[in-house]
């Protein structure tokens, strides 16, 4: 326990595909981590949000990836990049219901479509970079201070 | 209402260690889809699932979820278990279908989750 | 009951097939695991679903389900409309979430057989 809330953090977690067992393990990390500093309990909760559909979307579509995090007094900031097979259509992509799982993935509760919009809606800033057959990257800010 | 009247009303076993009967639970969100969770849900419902997996409960800590009850006769694996009781989250288990455990919950006042974006 | 009174007490839109809702419910299901209900509905049952993807129409075909229930507002694919409409499978749609609609059901006093 803290006396005080530690005003920056940063740090870096990996993410194995297909690892359903340990899904959502980095992002359970990173709020505890968020909670722990004494972040408002509605940004933590956007924040978790957003990183565990980023890191979900690892797990279920690639191979590996990588979650880093900067947190300041002013801003939550995220980098999460993948060496995946890359979003076709970003745009369709961020349609509410849109997927592309298989089956199997639907019939384990996941791939329902909502990620990515799931993802807008909690980040204050959003940016995603994605080369098919090369991977994605998904830069997410979500600001602390209000102007 | 309380975590143990809901017990009753579904006739659910309870699974974890960690349980307070006394929780107090006001809306509940209903979903097999782990994103449609935290779409859609509110911080302190219970959720009814048919989805088993550790998934579940890492989804649920994500979403400042109270308590997952696991319709369907589902039951969730030790590890599973393990981690709702490392994270505070009671779970519990009913053979009640989705719609019976959701149609009893209702009848019983209980609210729904409203989106809240 | 019949789907009608079902459309009509719960405010549904019919997106497919409105010929079709003088079927006779036989029961609710609510989930959105595909093998889930395939394996525990029965015929005449109607489904309750966030799932909107055209494997619907073809697991509802199969099972014999009266109909659709979408909750959310999800909007069925475009697909999932045209494969509906030539089973004569008939798709609503509600704003409520599942809970609620389901409560509704039961409330109205449907059961499952």
């Amino acid at each position: 326990m803290q006396d005080k809330p530690t005003k920056t953090a940063e740090g870096v977690f990996f993410i194995t595909g297909k690892d359903f067992a340990n899904a959502g393990v980095a992002s359970c990390e990173l709020k505890s981590i968020l909670e722990k500093m004494g972040v408002d309990r509605g940004i933590v909760r956007r924040a978790a949000i957003s990183v565990f559909e980023a890191e979900m979307n690892v797990v279920i579509y690639t191979p590996a990836g990588m979650m880093r995090y900067k947190v300041t007094p002013d801003y939550i900031k995220i980098v999460v990049e993948d060496v995946g097979p890359g979003i076709e259509n970003i745009d369709l992509a961020m349609t509410e219901g849109y997927s592309t799982a298989s089956d199997d993935i639907r019939s384990m509760g996941f791939g329902s479509g909502m990620g990515l919009p799931n993802i807008k809606r909690n980040t204050d800033e959003l940016s995603i970079l994605s080369i098919p057959g090369i991977g994605t990257t998904l830069e997410m800010v979500i600001n602390i201070k209000k102007e | 209402m309380t975590l143990n009247k809901i017990k009753d009303i579904l006739q659910a076993e309870v699974l974890t260690s960690k349980f307070d009967e006394n929780m107090d639970i006001e809306m509940v969100c209903s979903t097999d889809l782990m994103s449609d969770v935290l779409a859609f849900s509110q911080s302190g419902d219970l959720l009814l699932t048919g989805l088993v997996d550790g998934a579940a409960v890492r989804t649920a800590d994500i979403a400042h979820v109270k308590a997952i009850v696991f319709v369907r006769g589902k039951r969730p694996s030790k590890e599973t278990i393990a981690l709702a009781n490392e994270k505070n989250i009671p779970l519990l288990a009913t053979k009640l279908s989705m719609f019976e455990a959701c149609g009893r919950l209702y009848v019983n006042k209980l609210q729904t989750s409203i989106d809240a974006g | 009951m019949k789907l009608q009174e079902i459309v009509d007490s719960l405010s549904l839109v019919v997106k497919t097939a409105s010929a079709h809702l003088t079927k006779e419910v036989t029961g609710g299901y609510v989930s959105d695991l595909l093998s889930d209900v395939m394996a525990n509905t029965k015929d005449g049952y109607v489904w309750i679903t966030l799932q909107t993807h055209q494997n619907i129409v073809a697991v509802a075909t199969l099972k014999e389900l009266s109909g659709i229930i979408l909750v959310n507002n999800r909007t069925p694919e475009p697909d999932t409309l045209k494969k509906a409409e030539e089973e004569g499978l008939p798709i609503m749609v509600s704003s409520l979430p599942a809970f609620e609609i389901a409560g509704l059901l039961y409330n109205l006093g449907l059961r499952c057989r």
